[in-house]
C-alpha cells in the first residue's frame, strides 16, 4: 500500500463534538493545500448512537477506511476506542479518551462496561502504541467540558502523524470555532498536546 | 450572505457532498427547488431552504416525494431549471408521476436527485435506483467524488435542457457524506418567470397522446445513448494495451484506482469509468472489451452494469470471462470498501496480494450496545409509556412507522412490531385488525401522517377498521434534522408565506368517530384517554403534542428544571426499566440522573411509586 498515505479514523458518541476536529483538521489541511477526501457515519448522532469520521490524507481517492488499515486510531470514549480496534493493524497507533460514558444499555443490564485498565492493556498489546488520559478533566480545566474534541485534536498533532504542522492546526482553530470559543479551545488543544507526550 | 452563494469564481472550500451538490445547482442557476426530507440526500436541500431568501431561487419542501417531483415537473414545464431532490425509497414514492413524466418530458430542465444509501446507514431498504432510469427510460447520471458531484449536477441540468427529459442523478451515502475540497465555478443567474405553453396533445396523457409520446421517448433515450457514447462523463483510464480491464461506477472507481496502485499493476490494467449509466453506452463498452483478456465489474448493489456488459458482448460476439457479482468477487449486499476491492482484483486476474493480517480479537470482552435512543425527556417515550400501560394485559399489534418514534421498538419500550414503508402504519393497521383479533394500535408522527398517512386512514374509516392511531406530533420532522411539515406554525418561527393544516382538523374531516389530544408529560391523563380511545369500537385517533425536546433546544427554550433521585428511592427501578430514557445512570447500585440531560419533562417522577423522583432544588 502507498505509504505516502494517512488514514486517520475518529470515533465518538454522539455530542462529543467529533465532527468539528475533522473540520478543523480538513480547513487545516485545505490552508496547507494538503489532498484530504473525509467521510462521516452520522446518521443518528443526535440520539446517542456512535459517530465515526474517517480522513485520508494523500493521493488516495478513496473517502473511507477498510478494516485494520487505519495509522491512526483517535476514541473519545474508552469502548467505542476498543469496539473500533478492527479498524487497526499491529502498526497502528492508537490515542484514547480514558473518561467513560457508558452506553444506556449498561444502565439497564444489558451489558456491563470494559474494565478500564484490562482494555488498556489489550490495546497496547495489539497496536504500536497507545496514549492514554482523562481528556475529560483536562477540558473541564480548560474551561469547557465540550472542548475534549479540542484536547484530543492536541493528542493527535502530539503524534507527528499527519502531513500538517501544529501551527495550521492552530490556526484553523482560530478561524473556524466560534470565536468566543477560540481560547478554551487553544487551550486544550495545548493541554491535550502536552498530555500525549507525557502519556 | 450563505457560503454557497460565494460568486468568487475559483475559491476552493471544503464542502459536503451535500453542500457540493448544492453549490452545483446554484452554479447551474437552478430556480426552482422541491424535496421531502430524507437521509443521505437532507443537507442538499438544507442548503436550499436556507439560500432560497437570500437568492432567486424558489424552495420548498413538499408533502411527498410524489408531490415534490409534481410540483417540479409543472416548474420545469413552465421553462424554468428545476431540481427534485429525495432519498432512494422516495423515488418509490413519486415513481408514478416519473413513468409518465418522461412520455411528457421538460421545456426547461429538470434533475431528479436520488440518493441511495448501501448498507442501510439510515433507511429501510438498499435498493439500486439505476433501475429506475432503465424502467422510465432516463436517463442516469452518477458522480464519483464530492467536486466531481459538483460539476455533474450542472451538466445534468444541461443535458435534461438538451433532450427534453428530466434527468436522474444518483448518488450514494458515501458521496452525499464525504467531504473534500471543492472549486468554485461561476453562478449562472436564475432564470425565473417561467411561462406554461398550452399543447394539451403533448402534456394531456389520455391513451392516444401517450401512445404517440411513448415513440418520441424511445427516441430520446436513442439519443441519450448516443451522448452518453461521446460522453466525457465515461472515460477510460490506464494503457490502451492493457488487458485486464475494470468497469466501475460511482465510488467504486476511487476503490478500483487505489487497489490498481496498491497492486502496482497499473502497466495491465485499463480502467473504464461510467458517469452516464443509463442508457450504457453500448459501442464504448464493446470497444473496451476489444483489447481485454478477462473484465470485472465493480459496481455497489445490483449487476447493473454487468448484466448491459455481458449483454453487449454477447451482440459482439466476444466470449472473454467476464464477471462482477458472485460468491467469488463482488457481493450484491452492502456497501464496497478499498480492501475489499482490492482483494477482489487480486483474487480475479491472479494477483500476488501482501495477505493483511487482522488484529486477533478474540480476547477483547463484549462491548454492550451503543444502539441510538429517544433523547432525554423525548415526548415519544412518555407517549409510549401511556399506550402501553393503557393496553397492559392485552394481546397487541403496534404497527408503526418512519421518523425519530420508529426507535421505540427497542427494549425497554418495545412498541413497534411492523414497519414497511412511510405511512404504512395506517394501512397495515386496518390490515392486522380484520385479520386477526388482536388488539391494534398504531403510530404515525406528524410529518409522516402528511407524507403517506392519511389516504390509509381514509380507507380505515371507509372500510370500518378497528384500530387506534396514535399520532405523535411533535411540531416537526425530527429524524432527518427538524425539516418544517405543512402542520408547523410556521409564523412561529419567523417565516412568512406559510399556510398550516390542522392535524386535528383533518381527521375530523375524515369522519373518524373518536378523536383525542393528549399532552403525554401528563402521565396519568393521558392513560385515561388512550385507555378510551382503544375502547372505542371503529377507528380511534389520539393525538399526542408535545414538541420535541431536541428542536425546542435548538430553538432556545428554557428547559424544565432537572430532576434528581432523592433518598427516598427503594430502587425498584421502575423508571429506568420501563421508560430507558438515557438521562439515567447507575452509580453502584444507585440509580442517578445527569442533570445535564434531564429535560424536566417529570414522566419518571409521576410514575416512581416511592415518589422519590423530585425537580432539583436550588
Ligand atoms: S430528536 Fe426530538 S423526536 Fe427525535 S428522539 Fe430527540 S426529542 Fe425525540
Amino acid at each position: 500500500m502507498s505509504t505516502d498515505i494517512t488514514r486517520l479514523i475518529i470515533v465518538a458518541v454522539g455530542g462529543q463534538g467529533n465532527l468539528l476536529t475533522s473540520r478543523v483538521i480538513g480547513e487545516a489541511a485545505l490552508m496547507a493545500d494538503v489532498p484530504i477526501r473525509m467521510s462521516e457515519i452520522h446518521g443518528m448522532a443526535q440520539r446517542g448512537g456512535v459517530v465515526e469520521s474517517a480522513l485520508v490524507f494523500g493521493d488516495a481517492k478513496s473517502s473511507i477506511i477498510a478494516d485494520g488499515e487505519a495509522d491512526l486510531l483517535v476514541g473519545f470514549e474508552p469502548s467505542e476506542t476498543l469496539r473500533a480496534l478492527n479498524k487497526c493493524s499491529s502498526k497502528t497507533e492508537v490515542i484514547t479518551n480514558t473518561a467513560p460514558t457508558p452506553p444506556f444499555t449498561v444502565a439497564i443490564g444489558r451489558g456491563t462496561y470494559p474494565d478500564l485498565e484490562a482494555a488498556k492493556a489489550l490495546i497496547r498489546k495489539k497496536t504500536a502504541k497507545l496514549i492514554a488520559f482523562d481528556a475529560a478533566k483536562l477540558a473541564r480545566e480548560a474551561g469547557n467540558i465540550m472542548s475534549v474534541n479540542m484536547v484530543l485534536l492536541g493528542a493527535v498533532m502530539q503524534t507527528r502523524k499527519l502531513p500538517l504542522t501544529t501551527e495550521a492546526v492552530r490556526e484553523a482553530i482560530r478561524t473556524r470555532t466560534k470565536a468566543s470559543f477560540v481560547e478554551t479551545n487553544l487551550k486544550a488543544f495545548q493541554l491535550g498536546y502536552d498530555a500525549a507526550a507525557n502519556a | 450572505m450563505h457560503k454557497l452563494l460565494v460568486d468568487e469564481p475559483g475559491k476552493k472550500m471544503l464542502l459536503l457532498g451535500n453542500e457540493a451538490i448544492a453549490r452545483g445547482a446554484i452554479e447551474a442557476g437552478v430556480a426552482f427547488a422541491s424535496t421531502y426530507p430524507g437521509t443521505p440526500s437532507s443537507e442538499i436541500s438544507l442548503n436550499f431552504f436556507q439560500i432560497a431568501p437570500q437568492s432567486d431561487l424558489y424552495f420548498e419542501y413538499s408533502t411527498n416525494e410524489k408531490v415534490a417531483l409534481e410540483v417540479a415537473a409543472a416548474a420545469a414545464n413552465s421553462g424554468l431549471r428545476s431540481m427534485c431532490v429525495m432519498k432512494h425509497v422516495g423515488m418509490n414514492v413519486a415513481a408514478d408521476a416519473l413513468m409518465t413524466l418522461a412520455y411528457v418530458g421538460v421545456k426547461g430542465s429538470l434533475v431528479i436527485l436520488t440518493a441511495d444509501d448501501p448498507f442501510m446507514f439510515s433507511s429501510q431498504n438498499e435498493q439500486d435506483n439505476r433501475y429506475y432510469g432503465k424502467l422510465s427510460g432516463l436517463p442516469v447520471l452518477e458522480p464519483s467524488s464530492v467536486e466531481e458531484a459538483k460539476e455533474m449536477v450542472g451538466y445534468a441540468f444541461d443535458l435534461s435542457e438538451e433532450l427534453g427529459e428530466p434527468v436522474i442523478f444518483r448518488t450514494t451515502t458515501r458521496i452525499n457524506h464525504s467531504t473534500e475540497i471543492v472549486s468554485f465555478g461561476e453562478i449562472r443567474k436564475p432564470e425565473t418567470g417561467g411561462k406554461f405553453v398550452k399543447d394539451p396533445l403533448n402534456y394531456v396523457t389520455v391513451p392516444a397522446v401517450s401512445r404517440k409520446l411513448h415513440v418520441r421517448l424511445l427516441e430520446n433515450q436513442k439519443r441519450a445513448g448516443q451522448i452518453a457514447e461521446k460522453s466525457p462523463w465515461n472515460f477510460i483510464n490506464g494503457e490502451k494495451s492493457a488487458s485486464w480491464g475494470i468497469i466501475c461506477n460511482g465510488v467504486s472507481f476511487g476503490y478500483v484506482s487505489d487497489a490498481v496502485m496498491d497492486l502496482d499493476i497499473e502497466e495491465k490494467v485499463k480502467i473504464l469509468r461510467i458517469g452516464f449509466s443509463h442508457p450504457m453506452p453500448k459501442a464504448l463498452v464493446q470497444d473496451f472489451l476489444k483489447g481485454c483478456d478477462r473484465v470485472l465489474v465493480a459496481e455497489e448493489g445490483e449487476p447493473y452494469m454487468e448484466e448491459a456488459v455481458k449483454a453487449a458482448a454477447q451482440e459482439a460476439g466476444m466470449t472473454l470471462p467476464i464477471s462482477g457479482k458472485g460468491e467469488e468477487y463482488f457481493s450484491r449486499l452492502s456497501e464496497f470498501n478499498p480492501s475489499l476491492v482490492r482483494q477482489v482484483v487480486a483474487t480475479f486476474f491472479g494477483v500476488e496480494i501482501e495477505k493483511p493480517e487482522p488484529l486477533d480479537l478474540s480476547d477483547v470482552p463484549e462491548i454492550p450496545q451503543r444502539p441510538p435512543n429517544l433523547c432525554a425527556g423525548c415526548s415519544h417515550r412518555a407517549t409510549f409509556y401511556a399506550v402501553k400501560t393503557a393496553a397492559e394485559g392485552m394481546d397487541t399489534v403496534y404497527p408503526t412507522d418512519i421518523g425519530c418514534y420508529t426507535l421505540g421498538f427497542l427494549p425497554p419500550l418495545s412498541m413497534g412490531d411492523f414497519l414497511i414503508c412511510m405511512g404504512s402504519s395506517t394501512g397495515s393497521a386496518g390490515g392486522f385488525a380484520v385479520a386477526t383479533k388482536q388488539k391494534v394500535i398504531s403510530f404515525i408522527g406528524d410529518s409522516t401522517f402528511f407524507h403517506s398517512g392519511i389516504p390509509g386512514l381514509v380507507n380505515a374509516v371507509f372500510n370500518n377498521h378497528d384500530f387506534t392511531l396514535v399520532i405523535l406530533d411533535n411540531g416537526t420532522t425530527a429524524m432527518t434534522g427538524h425539516q418544517p411539515h405543512p402542520g408547523v406554525d410556521m409564523k412561529a418561527m419567523n417565516f412568512e408565506g406559510y399556510g398550516q393544516v390542522s392535524i386535528e382538523a383533518v381527521v375530523k374531516a375524515l369522519g373518524v368517530g373518536h378523536v383525542t389530544t393528549i399532552k403525554p408529560y401528563n402521565v396519568k391523563k393521558s392513560i385515561e384517554a388512550v385507555k378510551e380511545a382503544i375502547a372505542f369500537p371503529g377507528v380511534s385517533v389520539v393525538i399526542s403534542k408535545e414538541p420535541c425536546v431536541l428542536f425546542a433546544k435548538g430553538l432556545g427554550k428554557k428547559r424544565g428544571k432537572p430532576f434528581t433521585v432523592t433518598s427516598k428511592c427503594k430502587n425498584h427501578r421502575d423508571c429506568i426499566n420501563a421508560l430507558g430514557c438515557p438521562a439515567f445512570y447507575t452509580e453502584g447500585d444507585a440509580v442517578k440522573i445527569d442533570p445535564d440531560a434531564c429535560t424536566g419533562c417529570s414522566v419518571c417522577a409521576q410514575i416512581c411509586p416511592e415518589h422519590a423522583i423530585s425537580p432539583v432544588k436550588e
